[in-house]
């Protein structure tokens, strides 16, 4: 598999795509975040898995987000998402809550086939009555009363990770974090950023097999260095919480997150549009 | 030995609610996400030798989970896990946790992050010790604006457990679900049942003599500023920082 750039991996990505990333701990792509807030992505439809964090607040104060689905929006230490809390208060974006095992298990419905999927709890939360696609249903292998949900399988259009790395098939290294394995496995194109390639077959090397997702599921990949970044990935770097800070802070209003993204997006400092203006 | 801070005397209230003899046992107890006190309770309770499993979600170097939330998620449907800390940004007084945010679904008021995992955790955890820092009318309401997670269920509804107990910065309830309602237990320090009553929006039961909540023992201050916070420097720096005077070794 040809490596590909950074800026034509967001540019395969339509507007108005069901697009699944991962949480802050586990290796989304923010890269490719900010490569679609460059290339004015609208109408995205982002998918927590089963959080959303830094990249989501980014893309949604960009403009770039029509619905989210998640279990929760937040910065971690940083405190809330500003830019997701100023949209929800706007009504500029629609929200549909969920919780955290039911995402896992709606993807895990899609890879394995299965057009649904039960899970335990949920039944008296307030979720279940704004999901009209989740249901209650008796528990057939029961004869006592058993009601139990059952959520339908979810397939994303495209899934965005950052890898640690990748070999020359496309297959990808994600060390323990596996859980991106089934987001692979559900998601109808997978795009990944890496740090580096290397040389060889991640999949011959039976240490590395375990922590690596077989090209079957990789549609593209690009390089793209400190891919995760503000968000640590694996043991190759940490999360960088002065950064995230400095950004909750800006993003608090609308001018700050501006100001913010022209500097951090689009590489323009503010000494140099001082200049130009 | 330096003044008790407040967050090191709600780690060992939390660490004898852990510990405590009658409630079913604690072998292995999950900290998810921003939970600093719960986790640094944890590690008190397992640092003062008792045999007790960690699993910290948002560990970084040697998390214990090889399939991410997910696999922390399937282990609690096993039964696997035996206590889970939980948080609001409103708790009512029967124990129902709302995640979601004050007025109009999904938040129009004010949003709070979201549910998270606690509409599945809740009912699939055999303990739940609910933990907020703020007490204040604001946050403990008589009826939540909406239920991210409930605190009782009725009977068909497949169950393990719900709340041991709700602490916050100015006390300990105990919670009972047969009444659905809380019992003071304890009061921190400077607190008394009228200055709690006054912060609490929902109607609680206390004993005639509400007790002090006791401060942590010297024995209890030296592992939590010494091998707990080694434990908690990688994932909290700024609490390890802020609490304990440490600043991280780079």
């Amino acid at each position: 598999m040809t490596p590909s750039s950074l800026e034509a991996l967001a540019a395969s990505v339509p507007d108005g795509a069901l697009l699944a990333l991962p949480p802050d701990n586990s290796l989304p792509s923010v890269a490719l975040a900010k490569a679609l807030v460059r290339r004015g992505a609208r109408g995205l439809r982002l998918l927590g898995v089963p959080v959303s964090g830094f990249a989501t607040d980014l893309l949604i104060g960009a403009g770039c987000v029509a619905e989210v689905e998640t279990s929760a929006v937040s910065l971690g230490e940083a405190g809330f998402a500003p830019r997701f809390s100023a949209a929800v208060r706007a009504g500029s974006i629609t929200v549909r809550d969920a919780t955290c095992p039911a995402i896992h298990t709606m993807l895990q419905a899609a890879e394995k086939g299965v057009p649904f999927m039960p899970l335990r709890g949920v039944i008296g939360s307030d979720i279940l009555a704004h999901r009209p696609d989740w249901r209650v249903v008796q528990n057939p292998m029961s004869v006592a009363p058993d009601p139990i949900l059952v959520v339908p399988a979810l397939h994303p259009d495209v899934a965005a990770i950052h890898a640690v790395m990748a070999d020359k098939e496309g297959n990808l290294w994600v060390g323990r974090r596996r859980e991106c394995a089934t987001l692979a496995h559900a998601a109808r194109r997978l795009l990944a950023t890496v740090e580096r390639v290397v040389p060889g077959n991640l999949l011959e090397d039976e240490r590395l097999a375990a922590g690596t997702i077989s090209a079957t599921y990789v549609e593209a990949f690009a390089v793209a260095e400190r891919g995760a970044h503000p968000v640590a990935l694996l043991d190759e770097y940490g999360f960088d919480a002065a950064y995230v800070a400095a950004y909750a802070r800006a993003a608090r209003t609308e001018e700050g997150f501006r100001a913010w993204a022209e500097e951090h997006v689009f590489g323009r400092a503010a000494s140099a549009r001082a200049a130009a203006e | 030995m330096s003044a008790v801070q407040p967050e090191e005397r709600l780690a060992a209230a939390l660490a004898r609610l852990i510990l405590d003899p009658s409630a079913p046992p604690a072998r292995h107890i999950a900290v998810g996400a921003a939970s600093p006190i719960p986790a640094a309770a944890c590690w008190l309770a397992a640092k003062s030798g008792h045999p007790v499993r960690l699993s910290l979600l948002h560990k970084r170097s040697g998390n214990p989970f090889t399939e991410g939330s997910r696999e922390l998620f399937d282990l609690t449907g096993q039964g696997r896990i035996d206590l889970f800390f939980l948080g609001g940004g409103q708790i009512d007084g029967q124990a129902n946790i709302n995640l979601i945010g004050t007025g109009e679904w999904p938040g129009a008021g004010v949003r709070f992050p979201g549910s998270f995992g606690s509409a599945f955790m809740y009912l699939m955890t055999p303990r739940t010790i609910l933990f907020r820092e703020e007490h204040s009318p604001r946050v403990l309401v008589p009826r939540v604006a909406h239920v991210s997670a409930p605190g009782v269920s009725p009977p068909e509804v497949f169950r393990r457990g719900t709340a041991q107990a709700l602490v916050t910065g100015r006390c300990v309830f105990r919670f009972d679900p047969a009444l659905a309602r809380f019992m003071l237990e304890s009061a921190h320090p400077g607190e008394s049942l009228a200055s709690i009553r006054a912060e609490t929006g929902f109607d609680f039961d206390a004993p005639a003599e509400v007790p002090v909540t006791p401060d942590p023992t010297s024995a209890e201050l030296a592992l939590l500023r010494g091998p707990v916070c080694d434990e908690m420097l990688e994932t909290y720096p700024e609490f390890c920082g802020r609490v304990f005077s440490r600043a991280e070794v780079a």
